[in-house]
């Protein structure tokens, strides 16, 4: 924890400390990792777009892309700022102003050996603001407007996920030669001392209670759960599954803000516990259903990431195997739930991401070891309950929260603009009605032909002027 | 003339058509479809629910034969389309007015 708390705040006390260069190891090394950590949101959109019947694959994979394009420009003009601006309050929020725009972060204010610009920080933080946002969507397949979504994107981002960045990632910096506090952090880091190494609670838990809000906000799809509505690409899935395992060692690795140790531990954390909830969700498949199901692998890769995503820095690799197993059980059993309460999470984000992100906290009080790069030991390991009721406490407050801030901004647009989708909108399916594409074109004969101009020529085409297509268009 | 169709296993279809090939049969048709027999569908379980899957995959193979030669089709394809088990499809014949060869206008029986 010790090691972790110094490295995530290098960054912060430039402005006070004699101007260093930069490490370069840990400057490539974190800016790789924001990389790796943009690629699962595409790798998110993979998964999901797989998930869904093939009249609303686009719409799915909007979503996302749609986050992508929008909060990477909140995120510059005031999102940092929210996130990681000096506390304004009890630990509730940064100062929304402080870094406006980012002006006054491009100078090099790397403050010490070890540190980091201060954009490579921005940048990493940035992505995990945006596929937190992008995990919601999985709650609300197939029935979205995409121009409610794109409102909820940013309303959701300011009002819940910046600030509750700032709880859970901003650490509070004190100048070690004066004692003097420079920076003043958020509370469940801080005051509360838990434990969320990448974001179990500000990105699972937030994104899964979040999902199970909105799905609660925008009701069951049309003939859901008699229909079936399966995958139409499962590939797809598996492709997108393996894509986010790649960009998590950015997520947790990364996390460690540092080309060091505790990236290393991170790392083969993440690689063990996605392994063990892989075959914890199959094992739990074939003894339930008889079958052990591909879609079973790549949700169990993601119940894995997901449960090891705040304890990578607090377990052991063998800690990393108990917690990635149970998490593959818990989330095969939890997606079960919608059925018996009769809420449509269209693709388990409740069941995987807030289950999931729920274990892998609580997990961080129950298997954290002192010979892990944090340094606690859990209740397992002889450290009692401490480290638990900490883990508890945030991941309660930040499942309430969520839940509670969504739900009044989830039905405020279902009130004004309408989130949802009309019937026969529904029915025909959301990529033609609301982007008017449709995803693959396999039929040897559409019978097409552009109607009225093509952009930017303003030359009526043949088809314009009522005729069929010219042999030289055909041929052309 | 007759118009011979036959709902087939789809891993059958290089079978038949082989058999079809060496009765002397020159061109046929093939459609992808989907329906249900006796047999009915099948199972798919996706994240612990289970669908099922009335509407199985099947090969439509149409043939237009002369009146002389439509039984020992239908035996051909019958033979050729045969695993025993259930769900191997159907054949059946229905008459056929005529038959235009577009590229010449033949019509009749020297159309086929």
């Amino acid at each position: 924890m010790e090691g972790t708390v110094t490295l995530l705040t290098t960054y912060l006390g430039g402005a006070l400390a004699a101007d260093v260069p930069s490490d370069t190891g840990n400057t490539a090394w974190v800016l790789t990792s924001a990389a790796l950590v943009l690629l699962m949101t595409p790798g998110l959109a993979l998964f999901y777009g797989g998930m869904v019947r093939a009249k609303n694959v686009l719409a799915m994979m909007m979503m996302s892309f749609g986050a992508m394009a929008l909060i990477s420009v909140l995120w510059v003009l005031y999102g940092y700022s929210v996130a990681f601006g000096d506390d304004v309050g009890a630990g509730l929020l940064g100062a929304p102003g402080e870094f406006l725009g980012l002006e006054g972060l491009m100078k090099d204010t790397t403050s010490e050996a070890g540190g980091l610009p201060a954009l490579a920080f921005v940048g990493f933080q940035a992505v995990f603001a945006i596929i937190t946002v992008a995990l919601i969507s999985g709650a609300i397949a197939d029935r979205a407007k995409f121009g409610a979504w794109m409102v909820f994107a940013g309303v959701w981002a300011t009002v819940v996920y910046f600030p509750i960045a700032h709880w859970v990632f901003d650490f509070t910096v004190t100048d070690k030669a004066s004692g003097k506090v420079t920076h003043t952090g958020g509370w469940i880091a801080n005051n509360l001392a838990a434990i969320d190494f990448a974001g179990g609670t500000a990105v699972h838990i937030n994104a899964g209670a979040a999902g199970l809000a909105l799905a609660l906000v925008l009701g069951r799809r049309k003939g859901w759960p008699a229909t079936p509505m399966k995958p139409h690409n499962l590939p797809l899935v598996l492709l997108g599954a393996g894509l986010l395992w790649f960009g998590w060692f950015g997520f947790n690795a990364g996390s460690a803000l540092a080309a060091n140790n505790t990236a290393a531990v991170a790392f083969v954390n993440t690689l063990v516990a996605t392994g063990a909830a892989a075959l914890g969700w199959l094992l739990t498949e074939k003894l339930r259903d008889g079958h052990a199901t591909s879609l079973g692998a790549a949700s169990g890769v993601v119940a894995g990431l997901v449960a090891i995503t705040p304890s990578c820095s607090s377990v052991s690799p063998l800690g990393a195997i108990a917690v990635g197993t149970l998490a593959g059980v818990f989330c095969a059993l939890a997606v079960g739930l919608k059925y018996r309460f009769g809420y449509d999470d269209s693709l388990d984000v409740v069941g995987v991401h807030l289950v999931g992100g729920l274990w892998g906290t609580l997990a961080v009080g129950l298997f954290a070891t002192a010979a892990a790069p944090a340094g606690v030991d859990g209740l397992f390991y002889g450290g009692g309950v401490d480290q638990l009721w900490r883990q508890a406490v945030g991941a309660f407050a930040v499942l309430v929260v969520s839940f509670v801030a969504t739900l009044v901004i989830g039905l405020a647009i279902e009130k004004t603009m309408g989130f949802r989708v009309d019937g026969d909108d529904e029915s025909v399916g959301v990529d033609l009605t609301q982007h008017a594409e449709t995803a693959y074109d396999l039929a040897p004969v559409s019978g097409g032909a552009f109607r009225g101009s093509l952009p930017g020529t303003g030359t009526p085409t043949v088809s314009g002027t009522g005729k069929g297509r010219t042999d030289q268009e055909v041929s052309a | 003339m007759k118009l011979v169709v036959a709902i087939v296993k789809p891993h059958k279809l290089d079978e038949v058509k082989a058999a079809l090939e060496a009765f002397g049969i020159q061109g046929l048709t093939v459609s992808e479809s989907s329906g249900y027999g006796r047999q009915r569908g099948h199972t798919e379980v996706y994240r612990g629910a289970e669908y099922t899957v009335d509407l199985v995959p099947k090969i439509r193979i149409e043939v237009l034969a002369d009146d002389t030669d439509a039984e020992d089709v239908v035996d051909v394809i019958v033979k050729s389309a045969h695993t025993g088990r259930i769900g191997d499809g159907k054949v059946w014949t229905v008459p056929v007015d005529d038959v235009v060869r577009v590229r010449t206008g033949e019509h009749g029986a020297d159309a086929l």
